[in-house]
């Protein structure tokens, strides 16, 4: 069987993982589309992990740390973990000043 | 200028609507604001957080958008000088005003919990800057002035 399934544009379920693409710039603005939508798609029974992939992303402030910190919330009493792939210096910079590297895991 | 001289100082005003659509324009018009004093990829993306972080609260607290429909629109003043290497963003609602200032810059306070806010903007904007100085007053608004002295590294 095919696992791996593409939802829509920048969202992907891949072996029980939601991959969400980040936009560009993550700011508050674009913050709220995400987060609907990836609280859309945690509530797939086939979901329990989420990856962010930063790979487009050239911009972040403190939005996307509430992003991260909210989703987090969600998958962590299952036992999910929160993973953030394709991080630049800048990215990873943010995530640790805000002291979520507890919580999420950089892998580059 | 006729006596060939550089000038030294530079200085920019905007007014916007307080919509989140203008957080990009707002960081975006700093960051070419700037490009005359020769900044850093580093010293830009960090200005452009900062502005991001003030101007976000300007729109979301100061004005509480996000939550209420149909209010009339406030706006933003955006306003930045340069004096030698030295930035200075002032970022000024008219919106509700902050209580108690201290606690608002505190890490990981925030208002507005619902919005998935970090309560990480003014760490960010201290972090990012030199210096965060803000003028509060409920009911009458707030200004945050932002400052940054560029090319410390390269000296």
């Amino acid at each position: 069987m095919e696992e791996r399934k593409i939802l829509e544009g920048t969202f992907a379920i891949l072996d029980r993982h939601l991959m969400v693409k980040m936009p560009r710039e993550l700011d508050h603005h674009n913050a709220g589309r995400i987060r609907e939508r990836a609280d859309y798609f945690l509530l797939m029974d086939n979901v329990d992990h989420i990856v962010f992939d930063f790979e487009d992303t050239l911009f972040m402030d403190s939005s996307g740390i509430g992003v991260i910190m909210g989703r987090y919330k969600k998958v962590c009493c299952f036992g999910g973990k929160v993973y953030a792939i394709h991080t630049n210096e800048r990215i990873k910079k943010i995530i640790k000043m805000s002291g979520l590297q507890n919580i999420v895991e950089i892998i580059s | 200028m006729s006596n060939g001289k550089l000038r030294e100082t530079n200085e920019m005003e905007i007014i916007f609507d307080a919509v989140s659509e203008n957080e990009g324009f707002a960081r975006v018009a700093v960051a070419a604001f700037m490009t005359g004093l020769n900044p850093t990829l580093e010293e830009v993306s960090d200005v452009k957080t900062a502005v991001s972080e003030a101007v976000t609260n300007a729109i979301i607290h100061g004005y509480g958008f996000g939550i209420k429909e149909n209010e009339e629109i406030g706006k933003v003043r955006l306003h930045c000088s340069i004096e030698k290497n030295v930035i200075r963003i002032s970022v000024e609602d008219k919106g509700v005003g902050i209580e108690d200032v201290h606690k608002a810059m505190e890490p990981l306070f925030t208002t507005k919990p619902e919005l998935e806010r970090s309560g990480m903007g003014f760490a960010f904007m201290e972090a990012f800057m030199d210096t965060v100085q803000v003028y509060s007053v409920v009911g009458e608004g707030t200004r945050v002035v932002l400052e940054k002295m560029l090319g410390k590294d390269c000296e």
